[in-house]
């Protein structure tokens, strides 16, 4: 029946990620210093939120709810999400989710959305602004036993199917399938709007319903890491950094061209 | 002893799987087993072959005409009941778009670690593999081990040279396969609307960035590019903001490994940088003296580009000759 009716429910995965633009680096150690970093929602889920409420505003009566699954403080992000238009946000948080790796990740979240039930689309962003694994959404396909729309560009809900533009390598295809199923969309697919105050305002009385692992069932052997980080270190840089200077940009531009030519990098 | 053993390689891009083989080689040996390779699709015999001239010791082959194209479930059958009937110590996967998805759920489905977009490769002293991965937007490297097998990595395009082929014996083993149904139509393929040139092909790459005010300006990259027979390319915001190009340099992008990379109006955000740190010599143009990207390059220009490129043409003709 919930076929015939069409698109009813949409959950979108969130994940507030490092902003790794504003990430510092011990130039002696080369550690990042991860810890005392700002972070954000991930900018492709924002595109993904940003999409599910654009099916809303087109089709009507379209739930969208969105799911993060952390050990931190996310209300920040989860306000955001709402200002920008969701309905109602979930969290599952539980302090034991601190090492838990894009297995772990998705298993909870599909276990949370198997609670919320009901969904006929699962929006991800393609990858996440920090990590840059891509591999949730692809698990979590797995886990719930969906189809997989993936690197999506270009999105329209056509009765019960979903059809979508795909950019590959060396080619864009245009894909469809049945919902339920799981999009990743990439950057390109839109841009995210910027909550008025108004909207803010109006997102402080929505709902955000907080979950532990507990209240999923989480088997805690299931989430724990199948890899192991041996290191992250910031990349010896090994740039000259010269400056070139001059009068003129003839100047300029005659110094940097015996450069060019003494490094080998032009000409025969 | 392990119950695990060999080395697959696994990508529906052929050119990639054989980019892999010659790391795959290194690694098999390392882990004294043999080196395999996965081949789905139709009439792929040559292919088989060729894996083999390049250094594999057996190709496992499931051809059929429903497997001419990538289809995720097909695919994903294939390697999934492959694995568990062979049980693989190191599974390979070319990292396209379709091969990261399959590699995710290959992992999923075995109940086993990824470690996604492999630059660098290597055994440790436990016989594990190790996975370098670019992390954090480009901030970081991160090296990457697993705690179970199969130790499934995928691996970007160029990120290793293929070998030379030799005349060498392998084995080609023709799989039985039942293919899964697809459960996605394709309606429609059309090839990307981009030069036929690839820009990680390039050995020259005039790039630009928000400091190109119109987009009718890039005749000024386009002129330097033909000089020096090279491309032009772009930052994220032409590309995605703007639609000024198709396609754009950068982490998120095409990541590049010219000889020369000349970043125009860049300001050098670290996913830029992400893209173009296998440059082997960098030039930034930028009128903003702080601007991130000359921490990054060799040679810095404080000056405006529509002064400087078209004094550095002039200067490299005349100098070149």
């Amino acid at each position: 029946l919930r076929e015939k009716m069409g698109l009813k429910r949409i959950v979108v995965c969130l994940k507030q990620a490092v902003d790794v633009s504003q990430l510092k680096v011990d130039s002696a150690s080369r550690q990042l210093l991860v810890a005392g970093a700002p972070k954000k929602m991930s900018d492709f889920d924002k595109n993904a939120l940003e999409e599910a409420i654009r099916i809303r505003e087109k089709l009507g009566d379209v739930e969208v709810f969105t799911l993060t699954v952390t050990c931190e403080d996310v209300k920040a992000v989860l306000r955001e999400a709402l200002a920008m238009g969701a309905d109602k946000a979930y969290v599952v948080s539980d302090p034991s989710f601190k090492d838990v790796d894009t297995f772990g990740t998705a298993y909870v979240l599909a276990e949370a959305i198997r609670k919320i039930g009901d969904f006929s689309v699962v929006l991800c962003g393609e990858t996440s602004l920090d990590s840059f694994c891509g591999l949730v959404g692809s698990r979590l396909a797995e886990l719930l036993g969906l189809v997989q729309l993936s690197s999506v560009r270009k999105l329209a809900v056509e009765g019960d199917a979903i059809v979508a533009e795909r950019a590959l390598e060396d080619s864009v295809e245009t894909v469809r399938a049945k919902m339920p199923v799981l999009v990743s969309v990439t950057r390109e697919i839109n841009q995210p709007r910027i909550p008025s105050l108004m909207m803010i305002m109006k997102a402080s009385k929505k709902e955000i319903v907080t979950w532990a692992a507990a209240d999923l069932g989480v088997q805690m052997e299931k989430i724990g890491s199948k890899i192991e980080v041996v290191e992250v270190l910031a990349p010896k840089t090994e740039r000259k950094r010269i400056r070139i200077k001059g009068e003129n940009a003839r100047e300029i531009a005659e110094k940097l061209a015996r450069a060019l030519i003494e490094e080998g990098v032009v000409g025969r | 002893m392990s119950e695990f053993g060999g080395v697959w390689v696994f990508s529906e891009k052929h050119d990639l799987a054989l980019e892999m083989v010659g790391k795959g080689r290194e690694i098999a040996d390392k882990l004294k087993t043999e080196l395999e390779a996965v081949l789905i699709g139709e009439g792929v015999k040559e292919e088989a072959n060729e894996l083999v001239r390049y250094g594999v010791d057996r190709v496992y082959v499931a051809d059929d005409s429903a497997l001419k194209s990538f289809q995720l479930e097909a695919y994903l059958g294939v390697l999934h009941g492959l694995a568990v009937s062979r049980k693989p110590e190191v599974v390979l996967i070319g990292s396209t778009r379709n091969g990261k998805p399959l590699a995710a759920r290959l992992a999923t489905r075995l109940g086993v670690g990824c470690v996604p977009d492999c630059i660098g490769l290597s055994v440790d002293e436990h016989g594990r593999l190790i996975g370098e991965r670019i992390t954090y937007g480009g901030n970081a490297v991160a090296k990457i081990g697993f705690k179970a097998k199969p130790q499934i990595a995928t691996v970007p395009a160029r990120a290793f040279e293929k070998s030379e082929p030799k005349d060498r014996r392998g084995e080609v083993v023709m799989l039985d396969v039942k293919v899964e149904e697809p459960k996605t139509v394709v309606v429609e393929a059309k090839p990307l609307e981009t030069s036929s040139v690839r820009i990680e092909d390039a050995s020259v790459i005039v790039s630009c960035g928000r400091g190109l005010s119109k987009k009718e300006d890039r005749v000024l990259l386009d002129e330097l590019a033909v000089l020096l027979c090279g491309q032009v390319g772009c930052s994220r915001p032409l590309a995605e903001d703007r639609k000024w190009f198709g396609e754009w340099v950068g982490l998120s992008g095409h990541k590049v490994k010219p000889k020369l990379y000349i970043a125009c109006g860049i300001s050098g955000v670290i996913q830029h940088v992400a893209g173009i740190r296998d440059a082997k010599v960098i030039v930034a143009v930028n009128k903003d003296e702080s601007a991130p990207i000359f921490e990054v390059a060799d040679y810095g220009v404080v000056g405006n580009l529509y002064e400087i490129l078209p004094a550095l043409k002039e200067a490299l003709k005349k100098q070149l000759g």
